[in-house]
């Protein structure tokens, strides 16, 4: 018993130690974004909401900003339409080049985000294609679809086909069974995968750097302005913003997530 | 009346290498309760799913009120179907599933009430049409299943082993509610089950089918006391097998010869290519009675009670009699509560002649 405990306490520390070291610095960083010096450093010097104020007055920024969403909202669309669909065939068919297909979407998420980068931009420029938002949602959705696809499968994969049967033979053709039947049961499914991509897309730095050209997107700005001592405080207050948000998406995310296998776990035939 | 709902011609499938359905001709009549009963692997339901549109034959032809129904979707045929899982739509209420297949006919509100009103009310749902799809217990489940699928108002009705997935007391009942409902409805029912009791109890006929192929079709009556062959009265419960020998036959009747029961006389089954030699004669358990001493039958075995086993309202006693292999499995039906017979005794078994079916070799 009394190791038991003491093997107990110790991994109780290394656990606690373990979050405090992950995400003391996320915490850091809201806390210097109302700190009145412009220097990040301790003691603190005191309590301003001025640094959030003066992100009104900074027009390039606001740039990025709406260059960001517009690029995160465009990839979560694809990536999630490309997912819905390789996932309903995983989920549905056996077919030969099945492993192989698997293995190609999921490859970027080992592939050092570098590489494609630096790739993608060779075979752009070679190709003739200008450097735009165009190309970073290319880039983000390849990054984006291995989540998506994970996130849908497990969704997909408890669909009963008999429901789409059940369907067909109620008069519905393909689209109404598509509209009426699948849609509304794997809603929970695209909802999660639109929202992962879009946190990804929003935050994704390196691709963005490669690929956007003189359209910047916000963390591609966010590192320009890391040059200016001065605009430190600033940039802490809007990745404090970003923080939120983000935190807030992944939050909905789940809760959609978790509502949606509520609904459907019941649809078993134990319950007498 | 008597062109047939359903007609089935020289239809096989097959899945690779293997036969599911072996050439199968199959009539069914209009408005009647038929059964599809085999065990699992015989391709009932492969046959049942074809009827549906969920599946092609690889060859033969399928026509359903005397129209071919080559290449037709499930959504162009005139049949609906009870799924075996009941493929009850989770996101949508009871109600809205009742009434799915009615978007076509573009009524309006009132309208739509109504008719799923009516449906749920017939299968004995009425005031539960606000209950989510995924709220429901397996009856329930199964009542809205069968409501959807009638609402359709289809010349056919499929049902894939709607009642496997109820516990014992609740398949009874719905035994009972499914034969009710198709006598009130009018509708053909076709039912694939492996439950024998299940078949029997509610089916106008009922087709036995192993490996792909159809072994028997006829009423239930007739397929529980004159099965065609050993497999079919294997597969309807218990029966006892005896080796005999025909000895004699004309247009009428077959004369035979068995250690067991000394010489018989049958009539001849219709449709039975029977010949001189070996033959197997079948006697159903409840059909046989072991005598008290001073009782007679016109036919005679006497055996040692070897086993018994008790169920309750019916006893089952093992005889091992001279001149069979298989000891006579005898079962009593325990209607005076008087004293068992006990192991390693002699008795005398007795049967009537009309006990005795010859099989099919």
């Amino acid at each position: 018993m009394m190791a038991g405990a003491k093997n107990r306490s110790v991994l109780a520390a290394y656990a606690v130690a373990y979050i405090v070291f992950l995400y003391l610095p996320v915490v850091l960083l809201p806390l210097f974004s109302f700190n009145q010096s412009i220097t990040p450093s301790f003691p603190l010097t005191g309590f301003t909401t001025d640094w959030y104020l003066a992100l009104a007055d900074e027009p390039e920024m606001h740039n990025a900003l709406i260059n960001s969403l517009k690029v995160a909202a465009t990839t979560s669309v694809f990536a999630t339409l490309l997912g819905a669909c390789a996932a309903r065939a995983f989920t549905r068919y056996k077919f030969r080049a099945k492993p192989a297909a698997e293995g190609i979407i999921m490859t970027p998420l080992f592939l050092p985000e570098i590489l494609i980068g630096l790739s993608m931009l060779v075979v752009i420029l070679w190709l003739g294609f200008e450097l735009s938002l165009v190309t970073v949602v290319m880039g983000h959705v390849l990054v984006c679809l291995p989540y998506c696809v994970t996130v849908l499968i497990s969704s997909f994969d408890g669909f009963d086909v008999t429901l789409e049967e059940a369907s067909t033979d109620l008069g519905e053709g393909a689209l109404g069974t598509l509209w009426r039947v699948i849609l509304p049961i794997v809603m929970p499914g695209l909802i999660s995968s639109l929202i992962v991509s879009f946190t990804i897309s929003l935050d994704e730095f390196v691709l963005a750097f490669f690929l956007s050209g003189d359209e910047a997107t916000l963390p591609v700005y966010i590192w320009g302005q890391l040059r200016f001592a001065a605009k430190l405080p600033i940039v802490m207050a809007l990745g404090s913003l970003m923080l939120v948000a983000s935190i807030g998406l992944l939050i909905i995310s789940e809760i959609v997530r978790r509502r949606g296998e509520r609904r459907l776990k019941p649809s078993g035939m134990d319950t007498p | 009346m008597n062109t047939p709902i359903i007609s089935i011609r020289g239809v096989s499938r097959h899945f690779g290498a293997f036969t599911a359905l072996d050439n199968i001709d199959l009539d069914v009549k209009q408005g009647e309760f038929f059964s599809l009963l085999g065990p699992s692997g015989c391709g009932k339901t492969t046959l049942l799913r074809m009827i549906g549109g969920f599946m092609e034959p690889s060859s033969g032809k399928i026509m359903i009120d005397q129209k071919p129904m080559d290449g037709l979707a499930p959504n162009q045929r005139p049949t609906n179907m009870v799924f075996q899982n009941y493929a009850i739509f989770p996101h949508l209420n009871v109600a809205d599933n009742v009434g799915y297949g009615l978007r076509k006919l573009r009524l309006d509100k009132a309208q739509f009430t109504a008719r799923v009103q009516e449906a749920l009310e017939r299968v004995g749902l009425s005031g539960l049409g606000h209950r989510g799809g995924h709220e429901l217990s397996g009856g329930q489940r199964q009542r809205v299943a069968l409501a959807r699928a009638l609402i359709m108002q289809p010349k056919v009705l499929l049902l894939d082993e709607p009642l496997s997935a109820l516990d014992k007391k609740l398949r009874e009942q719905m035994q009972l509610e499914l034969r009710r409902l198709q006598r009130a409805v009018g509708i053909t029912f076709i039912l694939v089950t492996h439950d024998q009791y299940e078949a029997l109890s509610m089916s106008d006929r009922v087709a036995v089918m192993f490996k792909g192929r159809i072994a028997q079709v006829a009423p239930p009556q007739d397929i529980y006391q004159r099965p065609a062959s050993r497999d079919v009265a294997d597969f309807l419960g218990g029966m006892n097998f005896i080796e005999a020998q025909i000895e004699a036959e004309d247009a009428l009747e077959l004369k035979l010869a068995s250690p067991l029961t000394g010489p018989i006389t049958l009539a001849r089954r219709d449709g039975f290519a029977q010949g001189l030699g070996k033959a197997t004669l079948g006697i159903r358990p409840e059909r046989l009675r072991i005598l008290g001493p001073k009782e007679t039958a016109p036919i005679e075995i006497t055996g040692t009670l070897y086993d018994k086993v008790y169920y309750g309202e019916v006893t089952h006693y093992s005889v091992a009699v001279r001149g069979n292999t298989q000891p006579l499995q005898v079962a009593v039906t325990n209607s005076s509560g008087g004293p068992e017979l006990a192991a390693g005794s002699e008795v005398k078994v007795g049967l009537d002649r009309s006990a005795l079916v010859l099989l099919a070799p």
